[in-house]
């Protein structure tokens, strides 16, 4: 699912991004390649999510965040 | 010899305090040429050696996609520096190291510089340099910069390596990647194509498509020969891997997961920084916690600096009454010292100092903590509804203090059509040098009110700036809204000595502004106001001077909002700086600091002035501010939208709330 989708302080494995090319190679560059684990630590409709990548926090639109697919982690 | 050194890092990774404490005040700050990027070098000197160093624009790769990646990407292989020090955040080291692995690719002598230590430890993470430095193949030393830890040990580094021979990175990619490496290092050297360049770097360079490259490489000799055999050797590949970009970096995150496994100890769990968060971006509360810490910032500011300016004020209203008459030279002492002297305007605008100072403290512990990019987020839904980033918002902020530094930093907002709608609304922003025209305005006519009059006008500053925006895009720039992605930095302790030297340095600034451009303003005003119109000689009756001629041909343009001729005289003159409208005023009243409320009150209805500051907040930015955004836009063009528009609106609202005030209120 989306990782706008996904609840404050749950984890989540990044599956795919889909959306243009430069965007994806943005994400992917901070941190967001396949099979990284992210950390949602603050997410409310509407408005941008914060996740915790690779140790680093980053903000995230909405938008953006309907683009990113994970898989929710138990 | 000199040795040359260049900082490399991620933004907020305290480059710039190591390139403070290195350098400490050996340093020129200005503009890489033709680029709107601020470039800062400087030098200092080590057991008799000279070291240059040049701070690289914080970056988060180096691709070739950005004008601050390229910036620094051109700058390591054109210039070659001796050596190159990428500075890390321990504390986020896993995606910090991907900036490391590009850099090491480059092929040059490198050190890196595990800065705040502190952090690191404090989050439970322990990291151990020595095994760090043997996997990556290059010397590591720890600081924590604010502290100055580690800097002595980064000088004699510095200069270690700089004599030492050529590093070798131990930094391998899988088997695939690095066949492919191989082969188009071979052919590199077969066809002997820019030799000064690291073959390896080269390679990789090609592998990724990296369109500078290519180009480069397609207008030499032999050139698409070659490039037809690159793409032999990247077909196989690019049938496993798919788009190879992509693939590289999945594996540069992979051998840095490799590196992180065996270096670092412990796992980064929710910090303080988090938990402070947890609050300050609360769904609902987190817009009202912005919008009291900015209320408080301003409450706090009129508070600390009002004692003071009055003081001030005093000083120069005995200071005037003393100088009366003392260099013997009836004109100059009129000129300077006289009832529409010079001396009182420019103590008028000095005794706002103190507001100037302590705005610009309060503004520096905030940007400090890290709040600025909370702020972003959490206006980011906010200013979407409008079809602007959240980014947007940080030069609104900074534009409180002064345009130009308002302008200057939409250069965080990364599409060209969003920047350009931030420059040219920022003058909107109420200023520092506004807000002494209407403290010393609101002063004299709601004494108790004076916090909500000008929390009136930050607010239609505010909603002013949203509609042009909303207009710019609706009209002129129909483009998307760029994606918000925006790193947020850990909160950290403000630090009170960057707050007082920033202080004193826009404490010095307005007051070396006031000697000089402000100055010079008034004594033109003051001139013109003691020059006879018909005789060109001297006169003690303002009534008759030029200026009074200049003022009353004007006057009819703004007859409709009840200006006399002396109001119409000092928005013209503020064109060169807004603290010359106070200044001019209380000049041709005559009137000093500490009569001025009174007179002032006694001539105009509050109405009346409540127009008048509207129209001082609106019409056209000062000479300095329109600099700035001819030099920020690179286009005339927005530079005369700017000021036509601002004309307009500020004539339109100006007049629209006089008439509405009218009816409001009918007695004034």
């Amino acid at each position: 699912m989306p990782l706008a989708f996904l609840p404050e302080g749950t984890k989540g494995i990044v599956k795919s991004i889909v959306g243009g090319f430069g965007m994806r190679r943005r994400l992917y560059e901070l941190g967001f390649t396949e099979g990284t684990e992210v950390w949602v630590i603050k997410s409310g409709r509407p408005g941008p999510i914060l996740v915790s990548v690779r140790g680093s926090r980053l903000a995230i639109g909405r938008g953006v965040a309907m683009k990113i697919f994970v898989e929710v982690v138990a | 010899m000199t040795v040359k050194v260049a900082l490399v890092g991620n933004p907020n990774v305290g480059k710039s305090v190591i390139f403070n404490n290195l350098t400490g005040s050996h340093q020129h700050i200005g503009n890489w040429p033709g680029k709107t990027v601020e470039k800062k070098e400087g030098i200092f000197e080590y057991n008799d050696k000279e070291v240059y160093v040049i701070d690289l624009p914080g970056i988060y790769s180096l691709t070739a996609y950005s004008v601050e990646e390229l910036i620094a990407r051109d700058y390591i292989i054109e210039e070659k520096p001796d050596v190159i020090v990428v500075i890390i955040d321990a504390s986020n080291i896993e995606r910090n190291l991907y900036l490391v692995l590009q850099v090491l690719e480059l092929g040059a002598k490198t050190l890196l510089v595990l800065n705040k230590m502190d952090l690191a430890e404090a989050s439970n993470l322990h990291i151990d340099a020595m095994e760090l430095g043997k996997l990556l193949g290059i010397p590591v030393i720890q600081t924590v910069a604010p502290k100055k830890i580690g800097m002595d040990e980064l000088r004699r580094k510095i200069l270690e390596i700089a004599k030492a021979k050529k590093q070798l990175t131990k930094i391998r990619y899988s088997s695939d990647f690095e066949e492919a490496i191989d082969r188009i290092t071979k052919l590199l050297e077969d066809y002997k194509l820019h030799e000064e360049y690291s073959r390896r770097w080269l390679a990789i360079k090609l592998l990724e498509g990296d369109k500078v490259i290519i180009e480069k490489i397609r207008k030499t000799a032999k050139g698409k020969e070659f490039l037809k055999r690159v793409e032999k050797i990247k077909e196989l590949l690019e049938q496993k891997y798919g788009n190879l970009e992509m693939a590289l970096i999945d594996e540069r995150y992979r051998v840095i997961k490799c590196i992180v496994e065996k270096v670092v100890k412990g796992e980064k769990t929710l910090t303080a920084s988090d938990y402070l968060d947890q609050a300050l971006l609360d769904k609902y509360l987190g817009i009202p916690i912005f919008i009291s810490i900015l209320w408080a910032m301003f409450q706090f500011t009129f508070i600390v600096s009002t004692p003071f300016s009055d003081i001030l004020g005093d000083f120069f209203t005995i200071l005037s009454e003393r100088m009366a008459g003392i260099t013997g030279f009836t004109r100059i002492d009129y000129l300077l010292f006289g009832e529409y002297g010079v001396l009182n305007g420019i103590g008028m605008v000095i005794s706002f100092v103190p507001l100037i100072m302590t705005l610009y403290f309060a503004m520096s512990l905030l940007e400090d903590f890290g709040y600025l990019a909370r702020a972003a987020f959490l206006m980011d839904k906010v200013m979407r509804k409008l079809g602007l980033t959240g980014r947007s918002i940080i030069p609104m902020i900074l534009g409180f203090g002064c345009n130009i530094a308002g302008v200057y930093s939409t250069r965080i907002i990364p599409t060209e059509e969003d920047r350009i709608i931030a420059i040219v609304t920022n003058p909107l922003m109420l200023c520092s040098a506004r807000l002494v025209v209407f403290t010393a305005i609101a002063t004299a006519f709601w004494s108790s009110a004076v916090g909500s009059i000008l929390l009136s006008l930050y607010i239609i500053g505010i909603v002013l700036a949203i509609l042009i925006a909303l207009m710019l895009k609706r009209f002129i720039f129909r483009g998307i809204t760029s994606p918000f992605i925006m790193e947020l930095p850990p909160y950290q302790m403000p630090s009170l000595k960057v707050a007082v030297t920033q202080m004193w340095i826009k404490g010095s600034l307005f007051f070396k502004k006031a000697g000089t451009i402000v100055f010079l303003g008034l004594l033109i005003v003051g001139f013109l106001a003691t020059t006879d119109a018909s005789t060109l000689s001297f006169t003690n009756d303002i009534e008759y001077s030029l200026v009074a001629v200049i003022g009353h041909k004007l006057q009819p343009i703004f007859t409709p909002l009840n200006w006399d001729w002396r109001l119409v005289v000092a928005i013209i003159f503020g064109f060169i700086a807004k603290e010359i409208v106070i200044g001019t005023t209380a000049m041709l009243y005559g009137v000093s600091e500490e009569e001025f409320s009174i007179f002032l009150a006694s001539h105009y209805d509050p109405v009346t002035m409540y127009a008048y500051m509207l129209f001082v907040l609106i019409y056209v930015p000062c000479i300095a501010t329109l600099a700035a955004v001819k030099h920020e836009t690179q286009s005339w063009k927005w530079v005369i939208f700017t000021i036509v528009y601002e004309t307009l609106l500020a004539y339109t609202i100006s007049l629209i709330i006089l008439f509405l005030g009218r009816i409001v209120f009918p007695g004034v």
